[in-house]
C-alpha cells in the first residue's frame, strides 16, 4: 500500500481510471435512465438535481450516455492495445533474437513502414473500403498499436540478450523461443505496461476523435466524440452538451497518462532516480 | 556522407513503393465499378467500356498499379469519379489551406515549446517547472477537436474575435487569410506544443547532467551562460527529431480539425470522397500525406547525419 504514496501521480491517476472504468463496468447493469428511449418532452436540458448532466437534443440523460460512452472508449481502447500487444510484442522478440538476421530486417522495415501511416489515415483508408464502425475503429488503432510494441520490444530484448544469465540459459541448451519466453518476456512485462497504459490513453483520444468525424462508433451506440460532434451545431446555446463529454474525455485520458507515470516510476526505480 | 545518404535514398525510394502498394492494393478491394456508378444505371455496355479505357480501368492489377504509380511521378492523379475534374488539381487547390495550417501549427508550437522548455529546465524542481508541467499534461491529454469547440464558443460566438468557420481564401488577403486559420492552428499546435515542451525540458536536463557542462562551470561560466552557450544546442537534437514526427501528427490532426472549422482543405477533401465514394480522390489524399510523412523523416535524418557525425556509422 505505501506504494501508492511512493509517486505523485500515481494515487490521483488510478483513481481517476478507476472512477471511469468503474462508471464503464457499472453502466452493464445500471444507468440513471435509458438512453436507448428519447424523451422529447425533455429535451436540451440544462442540468439539474433530475439530470445532473442535463439533457441531449432527444431528451437522453447525457450523465447515462457518458456513462455508456464510457463502455465505448474503454472497450475499443483496450481491444486496440491488446492487438497491438498480441501482435508487436512476439515480432519485438523475434526480431531481437535474430538480430541483424533477415527476419529482423523485414520486421523494422514493415514497422516502419505502418510508422508512416498515422493511425487516422488508416482509419480513413479502412472506412473507404469497409465503411465505417466501431470495428474498425479498433483494428486501424490496434494496426497503429503494433510498431509500438514491436519497437519497445525489440530494443528492450536486445540489451537483455548481452546480459550473463541469458548466455548461461544458451550454455544450459535453451533455444532462442524458450529463452525468449522464459527469460526476455518477464523482464520486459514492466516496460510493456507503462507503454500499454500510454497506448490505451492514446486509443481513447484516437476513438474520440474518429468518432467526432463519423469514422468511429455509429449511432445507436453511445461513443464520447460522437456526442461532441451532435452538439457541435447547438453550442452557442446549450454549452453544456459539449462540456461533460470532453471532460470525460479529458480525465480519462489524463487519469491513464498520470497513472502510466506513476507506474513507470514504481517499476523503473532507475528511471526515477534519473529523472529526480 | 555521400555513402550515407544513398543508403537512406534508396531505404526512402522502397518505402515510398512499398505505401503506394499498400495503398493500393488496398482500395482494390472496395467492390464496385467507378464507371457504372459514374454513368448510371442505364448506360450502354460500349459507352461503359470507352469510359472504363479512358480511366484506365481496364487491364490487369499490375498494368493499372503501373499507370496508377507512374501517373503519380508525373503528377497525373487521375480524374475524380464524381466531379470529373483532374485530382491533380483539387487537391492543388485543397494544398493552399492545408500546408499553411500545418506550417502555422507547427510553428507556434515551437514558439510556445522552446521558451516554456527552456523556462522549467532552467528552474527545475520550483513551482514555475510543476506549472509548466502540469499544464503540458493537460496539453496533452485535451482532445484537440474538443478545445477547438470550447475556442469558438468563446472567440467566435461571445467575443467575436474570429469567424466561428470557413475560410476567407487568400484572395481575400494575406491577413485575413491567417486569421481564419488562427483557431484551427493553436487547436493543432496545443496537443504538439506540450509534447515538445516536455522534449525540450527532459532533453536539457539530461545534457546539463554532462561532464562538458560541468568543465564550462569550472571554467567560470555561470548556471545560465552554460546553459545558452552550451547545453541548448547539444539538446536540440532529439528536439528536431521529435519535431519532424510531429509534422505527421499535424497533418493527419489537421484533418479532424479541419472539419470543426468547415475549412476546404485536404481533409474535408477526403471525408467528401468517402461519402461519395470517391475512390480515386481518397486514394491519392493518402498517397500524398505518407509520402510527405515518409519524406519529412528522410529530411530529418539527413539533418540528424550533418548534424552529428557520429549517427552516419549507424545502420
Amino acid at each position: 500500500m505505501s506504494l501508492l504514496f511512493h509517486s505523485r501521480t500515481l494515487l490521483p491517476g488510478a483513481t481517476l481510471t478507476f472512477l471511469f472504468a468503474g462508471a464503464a463496468i457499472v453502466s452493464l447493469f445500471w444507468v440513471p435512465y435509458d438512453t436507448t428511449v428519447l424523451d422529447i418532452a425533455n429535451k436540451i436540458k440544462s442540468p439539474s438535481w433530475a439530470h445532473p448532466f442535463g439533457t441531449d437534443q432527444f431528451g437522453r440523460d447525457i450523465l447515462s450516455m457518458i456513462m455508456v460512452g464510457a463502455r465505448t472508449s474503454i472497450a475499443v481502447a483496450l481491444v486496440a492495445v491488446g492487438i497491438g500487444m498480441l501482435a508487436g510484442v512476439p515480432l519485438g522478440l523475434a526480431a531481437a533474437a535474430r538480430k541483424g538476421g533477415l527476419l529482423d530486417e523485414v520486421i523494422m522495415r514493415m514497422n516502419d513502414l505502418v510508422f508512416a501511416f498515422p493511425s487516422l489515415l488508416i482509419a480513413v483508408m479502412i472506412t473507404a473500403v469497409f465503411g465505417a464502425s466501431a470495428l474498425n475503429a479498433i483494428i486501424a488503432i490496434g494496426i497503429f498499436n503494433i510498431p509500438v510494441f514491436a519497437r519497445l520490444t525489440r530494443g528492450a530484448a536486445l540489451s537483455l540478450w548481452s546480459r550473463d544469465y541469458i548466455m548461461a540459459a544458451r550454455v544450459a541448451g535453451k533455444g532462442p523461443a524458450r529463452i525468449s519466453l522464459e527469460h526476455i518476456l518477464p523482464n520486459v512485462a514492466n516496460l510493456l505496461i507503462v507503454q500499454g497504459t500510454i497506448q490505451f490513453s492514446l486509443g481513447i483520444l484516437a476513438e474520440a476523435g474518429l468518432s467526432y468525424v463519423g469514422l468511429g462508433a455509429q449511432p445507436p451506440v453511445a461513443s464520447w466524440g460522437r456526442m461532441l460532434a451532435d452538439s457541435q451545431t447547438m453550442i452557442s446555446f446549450a454549452p453544456h452538451l459539449a462540456l461533460f463529454p470532453g471532460l470525460a474525455i479529458l480525465l480519462t485520458v489524463l487519469g491513464l497518462n498520470l497513472l502510466g507515470d506513476g507506474l513507470r516510476d514504481i517499476l523503473d526505480p532507475k528511471l526515477r532516480r534519473a529523472r529526480a | 556522407m555521400l555513402r550515407y545518404f544513398l543508403k537512406r535514398l534508396l531505404s526512402l525510394a522502397l518505402s515510398l513503393v512499398a505505401a503506394s502498394v499498400v495503398i493500393f492494393l488496398a482500395l482494390e478491394v472496395v467492390p464496385g465499378d467507378p464507371a457504372a456508378y459514374m454513368l448510371g444505371l442505364n448506360a450502354q455496355e460500349d459507352t461503359l467500356n470507352a469510359l472504363r479505357e479512358q480511366l484506365g480501368l481496364n487491364g490487369t492489377v499490375l498494368e493499372r498499379y503501373l499507370s496508377w504509380a507512374g501517373g503519380l511521378l508525373t503528377g497525373d492523379f487521375g480524374i475524380s469519379y464524381t466531379y470529373r475534374t483532374p485530382v491533380s488539381e483539387m487537391i492543388g487547390d485543397r494544398l493552399w489551406v492545408s500546408l499553411p495550417l500545418a506550417l502555422y501549427a507547427l510553428t507556434l508550437s515551437t514558439l510556445i515549446a522552446f521558451p516554456a522548455g527552456i523556462w522549467a529546465a532552467s528552474r527545475r524542481g520550483s513551482y514555475v517547472d510543476a506549472g509548466v508541467m502540469g499544464v503540458t499534461q493537460l496539453g496533452v491529454a485535451i482532445p484537440n477537436f474538443w478545445f477547438a469547440m470550447l475556442m469558438v464558443l468563446v472567440f467566435a460566438i461571445n467575443l467575436r474575435w474570429f469567424s466561428a468557420g470557413g475560410f476567407a481564401g487568400w484572395d481575400a488577403g494575406f491577413f485575413s487569410g491567417m486569421k481564419s486559420l488562427t483557431l484551427p492552428a493553436i487547436a493543432l499546435a496545443l496537443p504538439q506544443a506540450s509534447i515538445l515542451t516536455r522534449v525540450m525540458r527532459s532533453s536539457l536536463l539530461d545534457t546539463l547532467n554532462e561532464d562538458f557542462i560541468r568543465t564550462a562551470r569550472a571554467k567560470g561560466l555561470n548556471r545560465g551562460q552554460a546553459m545558452w552557450r552550451h547545453a541548448l544546442r547539444n539538446a536540440l537534437i532529439p528536439v528536431l527529431t521529435i519535431m519532424g514526427l510531429q509534422f505527421s501528427f499535424l497533418l493527419a490532426g489537421a484533418i479532424i480539425i479541419e472539419n470543426v472549422f468547415y475549412l476546404p482543405g485536404l481533409g474535408r477533401l477526403v471525408f467528401q470522397a468517402i461519402s461519395a465514394r470517391d475512390l480515386i480522390v481518397v486514394e491519392s489524399v493518402v498517397m500524398l500525406l505518407v509520402f510527405a510523412v515518409i519524406v519529412v523523416n528522410f529530411a530529418v535524418d539527413l539533418a540528424y547525419a550533418w548534424v552529428d557525425p557520429r549517427l552516419r556509422g549507424r545502420r
